[in-house]
């Protein structure tokens, strides 16, 4: 490559995306000096600090960054089943080489540094998947072509949950959403979220009595749910009146089965709900029979399918598992998330962003994280002390670059005139999406408690690195697209 | 199909994106925004208030003499998490305790029912009220014992060992004390009796506040904000009283082996010179670790010392009562000072009834019949008031009069001391003889009360206050025992004349007759040589022997003292009534005792009287 060219890829490198990144680095080091140092410290410099630390990882990735834009772009396609299969290689090994640092066998040590294999093998695994979907004919709406990517995906999840780092290995569910963009039928995506959701709901607010009747706020719920997602599948693949209908009919059978129970005497009006599904479904059958509307057989599927799904996997949480992963499961969604109970984690980091107001406390003032009332203050928990220090304006601000980085890398992909490119940039930006999404959701008692890091924030080399190849390499792949254009 | 066909689906992931977002502000907003509790929380978990106690204010006698002092105390506490490896047996010699106390106290401060505030980082009580002259033998040894910490405060300490009841003490705070008051907590001190008690908010001072940071596990990290938000302590106002020390410790001599109570006032002012009541203790008994168990024992003696009988103690008033019956026998115009029309043979004989009385001339007039206690003369004086229909229609109208004047003069209602527990004695009203007499009653049911029998009652201090206001020829103050707050005015209602319904020149027969009583009369033993004491006697029958009273004030004119004494049992007001009192005002007047009346002195010290199984 001769100089110019080499100017002329840094050059046309987006430098939107790539202020956003310095933005939320610079952040996540101040918070990181927020959020490990003790009230009254001042040397954050130094190799004895975190925050000391992490300025050599941040140099480490600027060095990589760098590095990366300078390379020839042409060797990520070329190389991808060999980085792959290498990856899978190391990941296969590690849980045999690796510590044990707390129950997970993760790290690699390489004397000076620990490093995680598991946050390079997303890059791996995306480099991999945007080789094979870019191949001429492929088809993610063809059902082989989408098997062979969700098997290219699994594997190296597979072998991350074996390490037990099952955060890291849920991440892979993000390539679901880069699926979804390159024809993976919406359906699956949908039921995908629409079974999370039943079952995160179901199961979290089991215990909780919906007001004057005797049974629970989560089954109530999900069968509210499903009497919702079914009515607007109808207005998707159907006719909006029946829709409306449908919506109108539920509305008035649940309104009614509550009064009763409110007013006449206190049941379970789960039972009406699970009824009127039923008469739904054969409601939207009868319909399908008489006009002929082929998608009407498989929505009336999806209303009875999801409703057994409910009570199926209630079933086999409280029956088949055992005890142990019944509890691991309930840790997963926060429901007993720590040794003592009653979700203390999730408490005290709602508490620490809580008490920010709408200013905050200020850099070094957050008494919530700095005294350790907020457990992994500076690495899964690092969002609490944004909340606390910088108040609600700072974590505004902090979701504004998140967002902005997001819909920059949404136009960045679009734009690719490869698929590999785009495949590739919808890969970093769903990863970089599924972190942020699970990550501050957790911290503020939104999503389940899944011991993933805050890109960019969170205390770590691994992270940083991996997240610095992902994007680095998409910026590069998009310099040299761009060229072309 | 090509890629491209699903480009519509990029607008998908964008709204999946915004909305996540979104949903996230909405949060962020709900929590930060929308709430305080989590600040509250916040706060709780983070700051712990440590308190910096301020010094009580210090009691003076009225000659600056220091009565109640503050003295270092030390409570050793633990810290169960650094308490590892020590020799238990090495620190329980150290500071004296058996190593069976050790494990029961150690299990006492981890049993979280008994101790709802454990942490096993944090220092915990382990022994309170160490005093320094033990504390300072343990300080060298206990740097070899990690975990065991010391926390200053102090105790309270007494120059003296007279005005008990005066002074009062403290103790801990009970339940009731927190809820009246926020600004105590568990394990505070607050004064329990006397002025320790009445003036608490004066001598408490206020609390400093010291804001540290502290950790998930209880431990201290450093100062809130470098102490911005720190608040320091304020001492403790200092009290001056009015009571004079030496003349206390004589009344306190004076009183030894008998039951009663002196009190003397300064008329000018209200000022309670001393106030004595036997039996008494120690006031110094009553402090730190000894004070319970003090307490228990006081508390259960039959002859009860814990209480004041100069303000709690109620007794018939006997003669000295008399004066009020001249003076508003006078106002109501029921008799006149120069006439003697009362006859008097051996007693108050009429329609069969008979109070008998000592023999002297009759018929007498006002002046000689204070000055030999005539009782006929002031039972013809109530009866002639209260028989008199032509100026009360009614015998109540005539008792309404007859009591008004009483209250006015001090009695029937608490005085208003500036200490707790003060009664009000005892004046009866007509409704209370409507009452008591279904059938009726007339002046000669109730005659006995003109000479403080009957069902009349008042507190030594109530009769002193008597003295006081014959002394000032018709007003009193409220009397008081403290004579100056540092910084602070005293309350306006001590220094306020409260008059009575009676003009001032029917006093000057008042203290005629009891001037009288001291040069001929029943009050001989007063006769101080040098100095105008008037006085008046007063012998008040009860179930057993006679009540000993006597008031008078002195110098006749511009009166400097004026003194009650009453002793239970004690006989004749002359039998101690007069000589106490005259000691009293010859201690005070003079500065000093005579040789003879020193040696006097000691002889009532020493003579004690048996009251046999006393139950009162």
């Amino acid at each position: 490559m001769s100089d110019s060219t080499i100017r002329n890829t840094v050059a046309r490198a987006d430098w939107l995306a790539i202020m956003l990144i310095i933005m939320l680095v610079v952040c996540g080091w101040f918070t990181i000096c927020g959020a490990s140092n003790e009230i009254g410290d001042t040397d954050f410099f130094s190799w004895s600090t975190r925050s000391g630390k992490q300025l050599v990882w941040i140099g480490c990735s600027a060095v990589l960054a760098l590095f990366l834009l300078l390379l020839d772009d042409r060797y990520f396609d070329m190389l991808a089943p060999l980085l792959y299969v290498a990856m899978v290689g190391v990941l296969f090994i590690t849980p045999f080489v690796a510590k044990d640092i707390k129950g997970s066998h993760s790290w690699i040590s390489l004397g000076v540094v620990n490093i995680q294999p598991a946050e390079f093998a997303k890059c791996t695994t995306a480099l991999m998947v945007a080789k094979l979907i870019s191949k001429y004919g492929f088809s993610l709406a063809d059902n082989r072509n989408l098997f062979q990517a969700i098997g290219i995906v699994l594997l190296p999840m597979a072998l991350i949950v074996l390490q037990k780092e099952t955060g890291s290995a849920l991440v892979y569910f993000a390539f679901f959403l880069m699926f979804y963009r390159e024809g993976m039928p919406g359906s699956i995506l949908f039921t995908a979220v629409a079974a999370v959701t039943y079952f995160v709901v179901g199961i979290r607010f089991a215990n909780d009595v919906l007001p004057y009747t005797t049974g629970s706020v989560g089954q109530f719920v999900v069968l509210g749910l499903i009497w919702l997602f079914t009515s607007i599948m109808v207005a998707v693949y159907g006719k909006v009146e029946h829709c409306k209908r449908l919506l109108l009919y539920g509305a008035v059978v649940q309104a009614i089965a509550w009064l009763a129970s409110r007013f006449i005497h206190p049941f379970d009006i789960a039972w009406v709900q699970i009824a009127g599904i039923i008469v739904m479904a054969a409601y939207i059958v009868w319909i399908a029979l008489g006009e002929r509307v082929r998608p009407y057989y498989y929505i009336a599927a999806f209303a009875l399918g999801s409703t057994v799904f409910l009570y199926g996997a209630d079933f086999a949480l409280n029956n088949i598992l055992g005890a142990h992963q019944r509890t691991r499961i309930n840790v997963l969604l926060g429901i007993e998330n720590d040794p003592t109970g009653a979700g203390y984690n999730v408490n005290q980091s709602k508490i620490a962003i809580g008490s920010g107001g709408l200013t905050g406390k200020g850099f070094m003032n957050g008494t919530q994280t700095k005294l350790k009332y907020v457990p992994e203050q500076d690495t899964d928990f690092i969002f609490c002390t944004v909340g606390e220090e910088q108040g609600f304006a700072g974590s505004a601000v902090v979701l504004f670059l998140y967002t902005a980085l997001l819909l920059r890398l949404l136009y960045l992909s679009e734009r690719q005139s490869t698929t590999f490119g785009r495949v590739f940039g919808y890969s970093v930006l769903s990863i970089l999406l599924f972190h942020v999404f699970i990550n501050i959701g957790m911290v503020m008692g939104l999503t389940p408690v899944i011991g993933i890091p805050l890109p960019f924030f969170s205390y770590g080399g691994s992270s940083l690195w991996g997240f610095t190849l992902l994007l680095f390499i998409f910026l590069r792949i998009d310099a040299r697209d761009s060229l072309r254009r | 199909m090509s890629a491209n066909s699903f480009q519509n689906r990029k607008f998908v992931v964008g709204t999946i994106i915004v909305g996540i977002v979104l949903v996230f502000l909405l949060r962020l907003a709900s929590l930060q925004l929308l709430s305080e509790d989590f600040k509250k929380t916040a706060d709780s978990n983070a700051f712990r208030k440590e308190i910096i106690y301020p010094s009580r204010g210090l009691i003076f006698d009225r000659n600056d003499s220091l009565m109640v002092y503050n003295e270092p105390s030390y409570n050793i506490l633990i810290t169960m998490n650094e308490q590892i490896g020590i020799d238990t047996l090495d620190f329980c010699r150290a500071i004296g305790i058996t190593k069976d106390f050790y494990i029961e106290r150690c299990a006492e401060i981890k049993d979280r029912s008994k101790n709802p505030g454990y942490s096993r980082y944090t220092p915990q009580l382990f022994l309170a009220h160490i005093p320094q002259d033990e504390f300072s033998l343990l300080q060298e040894k206990l740097f070899r014992f990690p975990g065991f910490s010391a926390e200053k405060r102090s105790i309270r300490r007494y120059a003296t060992h007279v005005a008990a009841h005066v002074l009062g003490d403290i103790g801990e705070v009970g339940p009731n004390d927190i809820e009246e008051d926020p600004y105590y907590q568990g394990g505070d001190l607050i004064g329990k009796l006397g002025i320790e008690r009445s003036y608490e908010q004066q001598l408490r001072g206020e609390k400093g506040l010291r804001i540290l940071l502290r950790d998930v596990h209880g431990r201290t990290k450093g100062r809130y904000q470098n102490g911005a938000y720190d608040k320091q302590p304020v001492p403790g106002r200092n009290l001056t009283l009015s009571i004079d020390l030496e003349l206390q410790e004589l009344a306190e001599r004076l009183l030894e082996g008998k039951l009663g109570a002196i009190v003397a006032i300064e008329p000018s002012t209200g000022e309670i010179l001393c106030m004595a009541s036997s039996p008494t203790y120690d006031p110094g008994k009553m402090t730190g670790r000894e004070r319970s168990t003090m307490h228990h024992i006081l508390s259960t003696d039959h002859r009860k010392p814990l209480l004041n009988r100069a303000i709690m103690g109620m007794y018939p008033p006997g003669s000295t009562f008399k004066i009020t019956q001249a003076l508003l026998g006078l106002q109501e115009g029921i008799i006149d000072p120069n006439t003697s029309f009362f006859p008097c043979s051996h007693g108050f004989n009429y329609k069969g009834l008979h109070l008998g009385c000592h023999g002297h001339a009759s018929p007498i007039n006002l002046v000689p019949a204070i000055g030999t206690s005539c009782n006929a003369y002031f039972c013809w004086n109530l009866y002639k008031m209260f028989a008199n229909r032509k100026k009360y229609p009614t015998v109540q109208d005539a008792m309404t009069r007859w009591k008004d004047h009483l209250v006015r003069m001090g009695y029937g209602y608490k005085l208003g001391i500036d200490l707790p527990g003060e009664k009000r004695g005892m004046i009866p009203n007509a409704d209370y003889y409507d009452n008591a007499y279904r059938s009726g009653w007339n002046a000669l049911t109730v005659v006995s009360i003109s000479i403080g029998q009957g069902e009349v009652t008042a507190t030594p201090l109530q009769i002193a206050n008597l003295a006081a206001q014959v002394a000032n020829r018709g007003y009193y103050y409220i009397p008081h025992v403290v004579h100056k707050i540092q910084d602070a005015q005293i309350d306006t209602t001590y220094t306020r004349r409260h008059y009575t319904m009676v003009d001032e020149k029917w006093y000057n027969y008042a203290v005629a007759g009891m001037r009288r009583a001291v040069l001929g009369g029943t009050c001989k033993g007063a006769n101080l040589p040098g100095i105008e004491v008037c006085g008046k006697t007063g012998t008040a029958q009860n179930r057993g022997q006679d009540h000993s009273a006597f008031m008078g004030f002195a110098p006749m004119d511009n009166p400097k003292i004026a003194v009650a004494v009453y002793v239970e049992n004690g006989g004749f007001g002359a039998t101690y009534g007069v000589p106490l009192g005259a000691l009293i005002m010859e201690k005070y007047l003079n500065g000093r005792l005579s040789a003879a009346s020193e040696a006097r002195a000691r002889s009532f010290q020493n003579r004690h009287i048996y009251y046999g199984n006393y139950e009162r």
